[in-house]
């Protein structure tokens, strides 16, 4: 299949970006494309306006004041190899290995995949475990950070107009070493998971002083499971009832669909959640 | 409908064009530059047999458009011999050990292996299934697949990652 007609324009400056989201009628951005262009070969998607920019000055990882930007445009591949990444974010890492395949990961953007926001989508589920804040920006209104929390209005819908444009994800690091796992279940590698747990994991004197839970695949959007966290904080880490602690997981509405019923995804939620609880806190305290 | 002037190089030699907006990349180097190498098989990024390279990275060729490829550096399968027609390594190996039947995922798979030789000088086998897995393979089983490409990182010496 190929695509619908539509007017392909490739602005130089965010600038240029932005006036022509705010002047245009039926326009979609393309940044790397990968979830985009399935979508325009098999017409689901019939923009009149594409928006190509790939070309724009918006990517780049920097560390500034405990906190990694990453520019919206930076390619997959260059998250997963950067040493910033590696260092600060190793959750990331894991994750982004996750992420499609190889060719697709030196195309497809942090910002597409967050905008894209599948469900079950390994970025978003990290971005909502390290709490990131999405800077969006439009040619009227300026610029505005919005929560990962409040990030989801609905089935794969952020929370950005039709003006705005996603311009750099802003992720709080945890201290050096702390403990970070990722589990997903897919039945073929590469896969979109049925289920899926990040966690991370701050010990203080051997005790869980800080934890982040999530879970992806389940419901609309990947979404932290405060109970299991609560359980989490102050046990000795040598002690910790992971069973326990990862049954509120299996507790939150799942959808059901022709890949799994919403039982089996809550089982797998389960299940996840106890293995990346046990590795994390494995790691911590190595 | 929009139209683009579009100038980039192909394996080596620099081309200009004229393309609609929204010509796939797969489509132009096939129908309008005739390099047939480079194979369609499901249009929407799963199978790779489309993998090309976009300055020096793999990428879908069918999740690019055309326009997208201005000013980049794009090799594809036919450049993969040597001019004189001597065959890569991988090529050779792939015919050794059987990995190859009808060879439609094969362009695909030889630029994955570049890719992944100028990135991981001697994978393992954990290592270059990983690798292969964006590229889907009906006949093989992808076992013949897996010795030629070992085949390859041992005869160049390399000690396994």
């Amino acid at each position: 299949m190929k695509p619908a007609p539509f007017d392909y324009v490739r602005p130089d400056s965010v600038d240029e970006a932005l006036r022509l989201l705010s002047t245009l009628e039926g326009a979609k951005v393309l940044a790397g494309g990968q979830s985009l262009m399935p979508m325009l070969n098999m017409r689901f998607v019939q923009p009149d306006h594409l928006i190509d920019i790939s070309r724009l000055d918006l990517n780049g990882i920097q560390l500034q004041d405990g906190r990694l930007h990453i520019g919206a445009t930076t390619r997959q591949r260059d998250i997963e190899f950067s040493p910033l990444v590696q260092q600060h974010a190793p959750l990331f890492v894991e994750a982004l290995q996750k992420v499609g395949h190889v060719q697709t990961r030196n195309r497809g953007t942090i910002g597409g995949s967050l905008c894209h926001m599948d469900p079950s989508a390994e970025l978003p589920t990290v971005c909502m475990t390290m709490d990131a804040d999405i800077v969006v920006r439009s040619a009227e209104r300026g610029t505005r950070a919005i929560p990962m929390r409040e990030f989801v209005v609905a089935y794969m819908t952020p929370a950005i107009e039709l003006d705005e444009l996603v311009t750099e994800i802003r992720l709080p690091v945890w201290a050096r070493g702390h403990g970070y796992a990722l589990e997903e279940f897919a039945r073929r590698h590469g896969d979109f998971a049925l289920a899926s747990a990040a966690v991370l994991i701050e010990l203080s004197n051997d005790v869980i002083s800080r934890a982040a839970v999530t879970i992806g695949g389940l419901a609309i959007a990947p979404t932290r499971i405060a109970e299991t966290e609560a359980l989490l904080i102050g046990q000795n880490c040598a002690q910790v009832d992971v069973e326990a602690a990862a049954a509120p997981c299996g507790e939150i509405e799942a959808v059901s669909d022709t890949q799994a019923s919403a039982q089996y995804r809550q089982q797998l939620a389960r299940v996840m959640a106890s293995r990346a609880i046990a590795r994390a806190i494995d790691r911590a305290r190595r | 409908m929009s139209e683009h002037r579009i100038q980039l190089h192909v394996n080596g030699k620099s081309c200009e064009a004229t393309v609609p907006g929204r010509l796939l990349l797969a489509d132009f180097l096939r129908h309008h530059l005739k390099l047939t190498g480079t194979h369609v098989g499901c249009e929407h990024g799963v199978c790779g047999a489309c993998t090309i390279l976009v300055d020096g990275r793999t990428a879908r060729s069918c999740l690019m458009l055309a326009s997208q490829a201005d000013g980049a550096k794009i090799e594809t399968v036919e450049s993969v011999a040597g001019a004189d027609g001597k065959l890569h390594p991988i090529q050779q190996a792939l015919i050794d050990h059987h990995g190859l039947q009808c060879g439609f995922c094969t362009p695909g798979i030889i630029m994955t292996v570049i890719e992944m030789l100028d990135t991981v000088p001697a994978p393992d086998e954990t290592v270059i299934r990983d690798w292969l897995s964006g590229n889907i393979c009906r006949c093989t089983g992808y076992n013949g697949i897996v010795d030629a490409v070992l085949a390859v990182v041992k005869s160049s010496g390399k000690a396994p990652s």
